[in-house]
């Protein structure tokens, strides 16, 4: 690890990074823009995200690294690599234990904690982009707290599908004043980020923004008082831990139809199997 | 030329202001709690703290006020070596440096734009007592209540009431830092 400076990045640059920190925890929920640099991994990749926890990460941390729910994705193994490499730190894949959490889309199932850290990667941090493409106009929207356009969006959802049918990056309002992106977490996630122990920091590599959220902070998922918002998931308890309240994903097991659905929060499923719960599919072998 | 400045910085710069800005971020994103801060030996009247914060977020981008007592140049010798800020009036600065009476009025700084409310000063308050009793706090980053001993209360709410914009404050005391975003409501 000697090679590198710790944590990868220069100096220069972490404290660019944490000055925009700071400024995003002073205003929750607005967008701070950084000079993102060129990471050792493409965007997409989760740069903006490995940017944020290189910043705040110290040699005393136990990082973990999720990728939907997995520790043991492409994209979280090389990350989780990458700061064993280059910052020296311990390493986990509980929850409870960690320190520092980067996620890929997902909110761990098990509460998080007064002190942990959550830095989520990003690819689009305007919640605006899709409706207004001008960086001009969304910015002077969120200045002028403008967000009719967005609940127009809702509506028409509503009008041609009889429900929002937003799934996943599901826009919320914190603290009543910004419309904020929470990066592509299903829904069923969004009632976690409020009133959370943990800090939450958000970064988007190849979009240049930085946004915070504070622990114990207010977030309410848009919705309207006749079609109120509902985290929804998969109707079926995980096929191998038989959690029922837990957000699964659905895997094809072979070509003839068959299927099952899991727990995403890998930690969590294991935890809960090693715990002597079992689904209806588990045949207890380890099904990884 | 005298070693004096060249002393007193990080003796291992990268996990030391690593660590010294997780306790910075945790007052900022938790107002009222108070962090250890220690590492930096700056020039007299400087704390311990107010060094570190000093080495750990400024540098050559960033316009430095030196108000009151703390513009010395010892002060202006050890910052030029160890961060190489520039020093600048209150109007244009990123960072101010002082007591809270040489830091006043507040109206000179610079509280962000409506479209960049990022684009505003934080003011590192040098503090003899920094304690939690006091001023009662509300707001993100606090679960039902905190106290913490603030200078200028009036100062502060009026502070908080211009939200979205606003100055963010770091206190430091001895090798202790405490921290008040402008989203905290002050009572």
């Amino acid at each position: 690890m000697s090679d590198y400076n710790f944590a990868y990045l220069d100096e220069q640059t972490k404290r660019m990074i944490r000055r925009a920190l700071l400024k995003a925890l002073a205003v929750p929920g607005y967008q701070v823009p950084f000079a993102s640099r060129e990471m050792p991994m493409p965007y997409g990749w989760g740069t903006g995200g490995v940017q944020v926890s290189a910043a705040v990460l110290t040699p005393a941390d136990r990082f973990k690294v999720i990728d939907q729910g997995a520790d043991d994705t492409t994209n979280a193994v090389s990350i989780r690599r990458f700061f064993e490499r280059t910052a020296g730190v311990a390493t986990t894949t509980r929850t409870a234990e960690a320190s520092v959490i980067q996620t890929r889309h997902r909110i761990p199932e098990e509460a998080l904690t007064d002190g942990q850290i959550l830095v989520y990667q990003v690819p689009i941090p305007e919640p605006l982009r899709f409706l207004e493409p001008r960086e001009t106009e969304t910015r002077r929207m969120h200045a002028l707290e403008d967000y009719g356009l967005m609940h127009v969006k809702l509506y028409e959802d509503i009008s041609r599908h009889g429900h929002i049918a937003t799934a996943y990056a599901y826009p919320v309002k914190v603290e009543g004043r910004y419309v904020m992106d929470p990066s592509p977490i299903p829904k069923f996630d969004n009632p976690k980020m409020s009133d959370s122990a943990a800090i939450q920091l958000f970064g988007a590599g190849r979009e240049q923004r930085i946004y915070a959220l504070p622990p114990y902070t207010q977030v309410v998922s848009l919705d309207f008082e006749d079609h109120p918002f509902e985290a929804s998931k998969a109707d079926h308890p995980c096929g191998l831990c038989g959690a029922e309240d837990s957000y699964l994903d659905e895997v094809i097991t072979d070509d003839a139809g068959g299927r099952m659905f899991v727990c995403s929060d890998t930690d969590f499923c294991e935890t809960r199997r090693a715990a002597g719960h079992a689904g209806a599919m588990n045949t207890g072998k380890d099904a990884a | 030329m005298q070693a004096q400045p060249l002393e007193g910085g990080f003796a291992t710069p990268a996990t030391q202001s690593a660590q010294a800005f997780r306790a910075v971020m945790q007052a900022m994103a938790m107002p009222g709690t108070i962090h250890a801060l220690a590492g930096a030996r700056p020039p007299a009247p400087l704390s311990p703290a107010a060094g570190a914060v000093l080495l750990t977020l400024c540098d050559a981008d960033t316009g430095l006020y030196l108000a009151g007592d703390c513009d010395t140049p010892e002060v202006r010798a050890w910052i030029a070596f160890h961060t190489g800020a520039p020093l600048t009036g209150p109007e244009c600065c990123a960072f101010a440096l002082g007591d809270w009476a040489a830091l006043q009025p507040l109206h000179r700084f610079p509280p962000g734009t409506p479209e960049y409310p990022d684009r505003s000063a934080t003011l590192i308050v040098e503090r003899a007592r920094l304690d939690t009793e006091g001023a009662i706090l509300t707001g993100p980053g606090i679960r039902d209540s905190a106290a913490l001993s603030l200078p200028g209360v009036d100062a502060i709410a009026i502070n908080h009431a211009r939200f979205p914009l606003g100055l963010d404050f770091i206190f430091t005391c001895g090798d202790r830092v405490a921290a008040l975003p402008r989203s905290t409501e002050v009572a």
